[in-house]
C-alpha cells in the first residue's frame, strides 16, 4: 500500500501511522451536550464504501492527512493535507 | 565549572570505508530549525534571499558557499552554516546543532547501500542534486539530500547515531559482498 503525501509525493505504508476516522479532527465546541461528545468519542460509522481517515505521516514530514478510500476496493482517491481543510466542524455548540 | 569534554555525534564510529564508498561525519556546523510564523512565509522568504539562500519547497535544498536550507516537514526548514539571527520575528528558530548526527555517505555504492534502508528511489534519475527527503533509513527518522551524482548527506537524531552507522555499514558490507561474488 502506497499513500500519497500532498507534501513528499507517494509514499510507503511504512512510514505512516493510521489514527483512524477523519471526524475524530471535528473536535466538539466547548460546553457540547454529553451526548456529542460520545458521538465524538466512541461511535463511528463502517461503512461498505468510501471513507475518510487520518494518517499521521511520521517517518516523513511529519503532516497530517486526511485519505478518502474505499473499504471495498481498497482503492485510495483522494488525499490532503488536514491543514488544507476548511475550519473544522464545531458539533453540538450552545450558543 | 565543570570540565566537559567536547565530542561529536560520531566520535570514534566513522569514518567507515567499504570499497570507494565511505561513510564520515560532516564537519560540525550550526544547525536551527526555521518554522514561518503564520503569514510570514513571504517575508522569510526575501529575508533568506539576503542571506543569498531562499525558502525551499516541499523536497529542496537552496544553498550557496557554505550555507544551506533543507526542507524539512511541513512548515518547516533546517538552517545549516549560518546565523539565523537575520531571520528573527519572522520564524520560530530553534537551535538543533546538537541534536542531529549529520554524516556523508560518498561513493559508487551508495545508492545501492541504501537502497537495503531508504523506501525510496534515490537513483540519480528520480532523487537528482539539491533533492532533500524526510523518511525512514531502517527504524529511524532521517532526512537524506543528494549533494552530488555519488552523494548523499544523511541526519540522524544523535541518539541514534551509532544505530545509523552500523545500519549503513552493515549494508555496504553487504554490497560488497555480493559484489566480489558477481565479478
Amino acid at each position: 500500500m502506497r499513500i500519497t503525501c500532498p507534501l513528499c509525493g507517494a509514499r510507503d505504508r511504512r512510514e505512516f501511522t493510521y489514527y483512524g476516522a477523519s471526524v475524530y479532527a471535528d473536535r466538539p465546541a466547548e460546553g457540547a451536550a454529553p451526548e456529542v461528545w460520545d458521538d465524538y468519542l466512541h461511535l463511528r460509522d463502517n461503512p461498505a464504501g468510501e471513507i475518510t481517515d487520518l494518517w499521521y505521516h511520521e517517518l516523513g514530514c511529519s503532516a497530517w492527512i486526511e485519505v478518502t478510500r474505499n473499504t471495498v476496493t481498497h482503492a485510495i482517491s483522494a488525499t490532503r493535507l488536514l491543514a488544507d481543510r476548511a475550519t473544522p466542524t464545531k458539533k453540538g455548540a450552545r450558543s | 565549572m565543570a570540565s566537559l569534554i567536547e565530542k561529536s555525534a560520531c566520535d570514534g564510529l566513522l569514518p567507515r570505508v567499504a570499497g570507494g564508498t565511505v561513510l564520515s561525519e560532516l564537519p560540525a556546523a550550526r544547525v536551527t530549525s526555521v518554522a514561518p510564523f503564520a503569514g510570514k512565509t513571504r517575508a522569510l522568504g526575501a529575508a533568506l534571499k539576503e542571506m543569498g539562500l531562499g525558502w525551499p519547497k516541499p523536497g529542496e535544498a537552496v544553498g550557496t558557499e557554505g550555507a544551506s536550507i533543507l526542507w524539512s516537514g511541513r512548515d518547516q526548514a533546517f538552517l545549516i552554516g549560518a546565523d539565523p539571527a537575520p531571520l528573527s520575528g519572522l520564524a520560530a528558530l530553534s537551535d538543533q546543532g546538537d541534536g542531529w548526527a549529520r554524516m556523508q555517505l560518498k561513493g559508487p555504492e551508495a545508492e545501492a547501500a541504501l537502497a537495503r534502508l531508504v523506501p525510496l528511489d534515490l537513483r540519480l534519475s528520480e532523487f537528482g542534486i539539491g533533492q532533500v527527503a524526510r523518511s525512514g533509513l531502517n527504524h529511524m527518522m532521517m532526512l537524506i539530500a543528494r549533494t552530488s551524482e555519488t552523494g548523499f548527506d544523511i541526519m540522524v537524531f544523535r541518539s541514534m547515531a551509532a544505530s545509523a552507522v552500523h545500519e549503513i555499514g552493515t549494508a555496504l558490507d553487504a554490497v560488497a559482498a555480493r559484489g566480489r561474488l558477481t565479478s
